[in-house]
């Protein structure tokens, strides 16, 4: 038994992106569930699963029950980072397969930007790497950036074109957070923070939440927008500490799109549209060599003068990526939204042509967690 | 050691053996691989039997970065990866040489030094000593 194609998100929505002023993480969560049944057209009471994962609440999930004022059948607070709202994708189409749900709402919300101004964590350094003091999560990448350069000669200027293709993108949504001009040498003479990576190859801080809502894909037509139907779903979870991930140029991206590519019946020649999680530059040539898009080691050519910007060669991070979009601590959430935006051809001066086929890719921890959705319209079932 | 014994845990032993100074990592019995951080089973086999051996010591930079703060705050500090000759890895800190000149590649030889709070951690010089 496959789960290709047997459920569909059928309401999206965002809320609170960029500055949420006076508003707790769960009162932007909600604002954004509220969001998403409308773009639906559900009833609160039909839902009757739900999944969350906030950074600071270990009990999300019930916090989430309560303010909705729901009984939920199911409730799922799978924490694996960022990439947890993709592994909820999952959980939610098993559940509408066996017919154990029939509306699966699935959210995030945080005010970290207003609230504190930073990455806001509940986690702690490891004891094996505390000692040493490596800025949290920040170190970790920098290390993988260092040896990626050091393994395949990936240059500065590649991870910098990261940065630049995003903004670009951000150039084309009104609600990204960063829609300034971004050169390549802006990201070079940004502040260096941890070598090899600065300032402007991290994501931002802001404030921000998405909910989705699914159906199965028998009832996913009985709504105003056109379903956005899962194709396929695969997990990679290869370690916890950066200290203990064997090869630091290889994520568990490759599991986890092998795995959702199968299921989808797609390659990654097929796919239209790509939404990776950019919490640093470094990730996205590591994601794009890991799903197949490239080979490994050639991801610093591929995302080089404007690869993966508009009009480059495969649209990337089209609402402008946690590095110029929005970054409310775990992005996962806004992967899926910008790739049911794509789909529904709801994007804006951002849309991409005949978008068909997309792929939402998460990123947990440190490279920890790695998890691939594919997405597809009607004509890709 | 075979199968699940009382008393103190990996973690507790390793840190009990850097407080008197001694560096050493695991080694499984049953298929000879070597272990850090301090596990219960070998995650190689699965095997309960892990034993304590003092590593060569002698290890090469895997991956480097330099974390920037300002001289008032205390400097720069480097932290890297080491693999050990043993195979496995760890998070460090090179002492004894200009945060630059660290790169993959370098051979460099632990000790036992002091952590950011001045605990028992273990940190590395450039073979041959500090430069």
């Amino acid at each position: 038994m496959s789960l290709r194609g047997k459920a569909a998100i059928v309401g999206a929505a965002l809320a609170g992106c960029g500055e949420a002023h006076g508003k707790s993480a769960m009162e932007i969560t909600i604002e954004a569930v509220h969001g998403a049944l409308a773009d639906a057209g559900i009833a609160l009471g039909e839902v009757d699963a739900i999944a969350t994962c906030q950074p600071l609440d270990m009990l999300s999930g019930l916090t989430l029950a309560q303010e909705l004022g729901l009984s939920p059948k199911f409730t799922m607070n799978n924490r694996m980072g960022g990439s947890s709202f993709l592994s909820h994708t999952l959980w939610a189409a098993m559940l509408l397969e066996l017919r154990l749900a029939d509306t699966v709402l699935i959210c995030y919300g945080s005010n970290q930007r207003t609230a504190s101004g930073k990455l806001m964590t509940a986690l702690g350094l490891p004891p094996y790497e505390a000692p040493y003091r490596p800025l949290f999560p920040l170190s970790s990448y920098a290390l993988a950036a260092d040896r990626h350069m050091t393994q395949f000669g990936t240059t500065r200027e590649q991870l910098a074109d990261v940065a630049v293709a995003a903004r670009a993108w951000a150039q084309k949504n009104p609600e990204a957070f960063l829609r300034d001009p971004l050169t390549r040498e802006d990201v070079i003479a940004s502040r260096l923070v941890s070598d090899p990576l600065r300032v402007r190859d991290c994501c931002l801080v802001t404030d921000g939440g998405g909910a989705i809502v699914m159906r199965r894909a028998e009832a996913a037509k009985d709504h105003p927008k056109p379903p956005v139907y899962l194709l396929g779903g695969g997990e990679g979870t290869t370690h916890r500490d950066i200290s203990e991930m064997a090869d630091l140029t290889e994520t568990g991206a490759v599991q986890s799109g092998q795995t959702a590519m199968e299921m989808a019946g797609v390659k990654p020649a097929d796919i239209d549209v790509v939404q990776l999680y950019d919490a640093f530059t470094i990730n996205v040539i590591l994601f794009l060599e890991d799903l197949g898009f490239c080979k490994k080691g050639e991801g610093g050519a591929f995302v080089e003068n404007g690869g993966i910007a508009p009009g480059g060669h495969l649209p990337v991070n089209t609402n402008g990526g946690g590095l110029s979009c929005v970054h409310p601590g775990m992005y996962g959430i806004f992967t899926l939204v910008e790739a049911v935006r794509q789909l529904r051809g709801d994007a804006g001066d951002r849309q991409v042509d005949r978008a068909e086929l997309a792929l939402a890719h998460g990123n947990g921890g440190v490279l920890s967690s790695q998890v691939t959705n594919i997405l597809g319209t009607e004509a890709t079932l | 050691m075979t199968g699940v014994e009382k008393g103190p845990g990996p973690d507790a032993v390793f840190a009990a053996k850097l407080a008197e100074g001694t560096f050493e990592i695991q080694k499984c019995g049953g298929c000879g691989t070597h272990v850090f951080h301090p596990r219960v089973i070998c995650p190689a086999c699965g095997g309960a039997d892990l034993g304590w051996v003092a590593p060569t010591g002698r290890g090469t930079v895997y991956a480097r970065t330099v974390v920037r703060r300002k001289p008032e705050r205390g400097g720069d500090y480097n932290v890297v990866l080491v693999d050990l000759e043993e195979g496995v890895r760890m998070m460090s800190r090179i002492d004894g040489i200009a945060h630059d000149r660290i790169v993959a590649g370098l051979k460099v030889t632990a000790s036992v030094g002091e952590g950011a709070e001045g605990e028992p951690a273990v940190v590395f010089l450039p073979e041959g000593g500090a430069q």
